[in-house]
């Protein structure tokens, strides 16, 4: 079972690599967007270090948000999903190997491009370590949790804009924790609960995100 | 449960109740309202604006209730494959979203004379306000396809998630709130409760209860007429 | 757990196909709030092979997903050498291969590629090549797949049947794109896996060539445009 599931991790990996520029394409949203902020906000520099670690989270979110049809939606529409269903692996267990490719092709380099936006928004130094370990820990859960979203929405009328509108809410909890634990490391308040509280955000969406989104796929084969 | 299973039966159920319940849901909001708004004191700090609450209180009571309801409904239809189930958790959605915006509003307007402004970032209206948006959600999933079997079954899912979620937000967001609650603000808390707000507000709220129940009876009943519609359609189609 | 499931069949030709016996009974589906067909029976043996016949719209494909696992029947059951199907879904699903309309072909992996990941998903390793061979795409091992013609696309999808054994195989409308010459490769795989005990559903309006298939006819069971929901009770 774990050599099929590094199959099909290894497999998403390359039709993403192959596909070529999505994962690019995502990032260049995160960039082009955060920097879009100082045009619309002004440059006063201590009002961008003011906003700057809800600039980044929110904008990674909505990119995350952006690339979720990658995870279900090609193998929907071509057969795949139903061969995977059939597998003899546990759909659960596919659900997880879909999600941690999205996650490398998606997550990991919003992360990696997150400290230069964090230069450009002139977030304060103490930050930077807490934002990249917030986003380490919360990037997965939105990925989970999109997920969901992506496998509630195979086969429906306008699912891109459907799944904005069912996976943003959800991601309020990330978002709040996210900010605070950054916040908390410039003025010196503590990230400690705040990591935490992202890593029990991680934890639980494990399994009831897995659960969530394979009962999703089960019933979008009806 | 296998009794209410079959329509006939619980339409017939429904058709006796929903006279009753009708009739009380008129008797007992007016009731409310005039406890409420005619013989219960303004209180001493907000003044009248504090009538708003006989409004607002309750409304917020139920949009959390027929939340509650949508996600029991789901996982009755999930685990039983109740067609009854599916078709209570879909015609509560609209209500309950409708209760939520009544509270929003009614929050709205109770915060201008007391903060100056329509909308404040309060605590509670701001889970409130995300908990319109999953509302939002509920129904345009269930809406979101050709075949309302599928789109039922997809809500049913997300009605699980958003009622796994919804104490994870309201957690967060008065967390949030801790961190950002400026000093000079009022809460927005119900004042401590006098009998004589007591009675008009349980009113209001039992009226709101039988509202809900009321309308219910009405959309299950058009649903199924449409169900039996759509089905005459293919008898027909098949001649 | 693979030996265990095939406790009762008995043991013919190279491992892991196992002949068992693949039953359905007063099996009745639903799609959307139609009733496609009810009171629905079929039987297959150990080296049997069933033909699914009946106009469109009489329900081939939701059988053929019905027996695969990805429709849940409304009513009646399904054996799998005696065994409800239900109680274990997985070990069923486990034993079969299922065909449908789409290929599940990506089309930026090479064929073997391809090949090898519904391989791999199935616990089954090599063979790529001479699975490859038998469906005659020797030659396009390593061209990507969006350079291959329907019929290869087809063929490729087909050649999973030979790279994974599988003791049930679930074909819809297998021979819609393909040749002449690709039909008869196809109909010799069939013939050779009933030959080691296998058995075959496909639905199909190709003459195959079997020769002593059963068929069923679709539209005997079918309850045209009657409508599902608590249909008795409305």
């Amino acid at each position: 079972m774990t050599a099929a599931l590094r199959q099909l991790v290894l497999r998403d990996l390359r039709l993403a690599l192959r596909q070529g520029a999505d994962a690019v394409m995502v990032v260049m949203f995160f960039v082009i967007t955060v920097s879009l902020f100082p045009l619309g906000i002004g440059p006063e520099l201590n009002v961008l270090a003011r906003i700057s670690a809800g600039v980044i989270w929110v904008t990674a979110l909505l990119a995350t948000m952006l690339s979720l049809d990658r995870i279900f939606q090609h193998d929907y529409e071509d057969g795949s999903l139903e061969l995977m269903i059939l597998a003899p692996v546990p759909l659960e267990a596919v659900v997880l190997a879909k999600v941690a490719a999205h996650w490398l092709v998606t997550g990991l380099p919003l992360i990696v491009a997150a400290p230069l936006l964090a230069v450009l928004m002139n977030m304060p130094a103490e930050g930077f370590a807490t934002l990249l370990v917030a986003m380490l820990l919360g990037t997965p859960t939105s990925s989970l949790i999109g997920a969901v979203g992506a496998a509630l929405t195979l086969g429906a009328r306008r699912g891109g804009v459907l799944v904005s509108l069912l996976v943003l809410p959800l991601y309020v909890p990330l978002l709040i924790f996210g900010v605070a634990a950054v916040d908390g490391a410039i003025t010196g308040l503590g990230v400690r609960p705040h990591l935490l509280i992202l890593g029990a955000m991680l934890a639980a969406a494990l399994p009831l995100a897995t659960w969530a989104a394979a009962a999703a796929l089960r019933q979008s084969q009806t | 449960m296998q009794r209410f299973a079959n329509p006939t039966r619980f339409m017939r159920m429904a058709n006796a109740v929903l006279p009753w319940c009708a009739a009380l849901t008129v008797v007992l909001i007016a009731a409310g309202l005039y406890l409420g708004l005619v013989r219960s004191p303004a209180d001493y700090q907000q003044g009248e604006t504090v009538r708003i609450m006989y409004v607002h209180v309750p409304s917020a009571w139920m949009a959390l209730f027929i939340y509650a309801s949508i996600a029991m409904a789901s996982a009755t239809a999930l685990i039983w494959k109740h067609p009854l189930a599916d078709l209570i958790a879909r015609a509560s959605a609209p209500v309950g979203a409708g209760f939520t915006l009544i509270c929003l509003i009614t929050g709205s307007l109770w915060g201008k004379p007391m903060w100056g402004t329509w909308w404040v970032w309060d605590a509670r209206l701001t889970s409130v306000l995300i908990l319109f948006f999953l509302y939002l959600g509920y129904i345009a999933l269930n809406n979101a396809f050709d075949d309302p079997t599928r789109g039922a079954r997809a809500a049913a899912v997300l009605a699980l998630v958003g009622a796994v979620n919804l104490p994870i937000i309201k957690f967060s967001v008065d967390w949030w709130n801790t961190l950002h609650q400026p000093a000079s603000l009022t809460r927005l808390d119900a004042p401590a409760i006098h009998s004589s707000m007591l009675w008009p507000l349980l009113a209001m709220a039992v009226g709101f209860t039988l509202f809900y129940v009321t309308v219910l009876i009405f959309r299950l009943r058009s649903e199924i007429v449409a169900a039996k519609i759509r089905n005459l359609r293919l008898v027909q189609i098949g001649g | 757990m693979r030996a265990l499931c095939y406790i009762g069949g008995r043991f013919q030709g190279e491992p892991g196909i196992m002949s068992q016996s693949f039953s359905g009974h007063d099996l009745t589906c639903i799609r959307g709030e139609r009733v496609v067909f009810a009171g629905l029976g079929f039987e297959v043996a150990a080296g049997g092979a069933l033909i699914l016949t009946g106009p469109n719209g009489s329900g081939k494909s939701s059988l053929l997903r019905l027996m695969a696992g990805l429709l849940q029947p409304e009513a009646g059951e399904m054996r799998r050498d005696g065994a409800d199907v239900a109680d274990d879904p997985a070990v069923h699903r486990s034993s079969l291969h299922y065909v449908g309309h789409k290929d599940a072909v990506k089309p930026v992996l090479s064929a073997a590629e391809n090949l090898a990941f519904w391989a791999a998903m199935r616990g089954a390793a090599g063979a790529i090549e001479t699975s490859l061979d038998a469906l005659g795409l020797e030659r396009l091992a390593d061209v990507p797949a969006r350079f291959l013609s329907a019929g290869e696309t087809r063929r490729l999808s087909l050649a999973r049947l030979v790279a994974s054994p599988a003791p049930l195989w679930l074909l819809d409308e297998p021979t819609v794109v393909l040749d002449a010459r690709a039909v008869r490769l196809l109909a010799g795989l069939i013939a050779r896996h009933r030959a080691e005990g296998g058995m075959v559903v496909a639905a199909t309006h190709t003459e195959l060539g079997l020769g002593d298939e059963t068929r069923l006819e679709l539209a005997d069971f079918a309850r045209p445009h009657q409508p599902a929901l608590g249909a008795a009770a409305l």
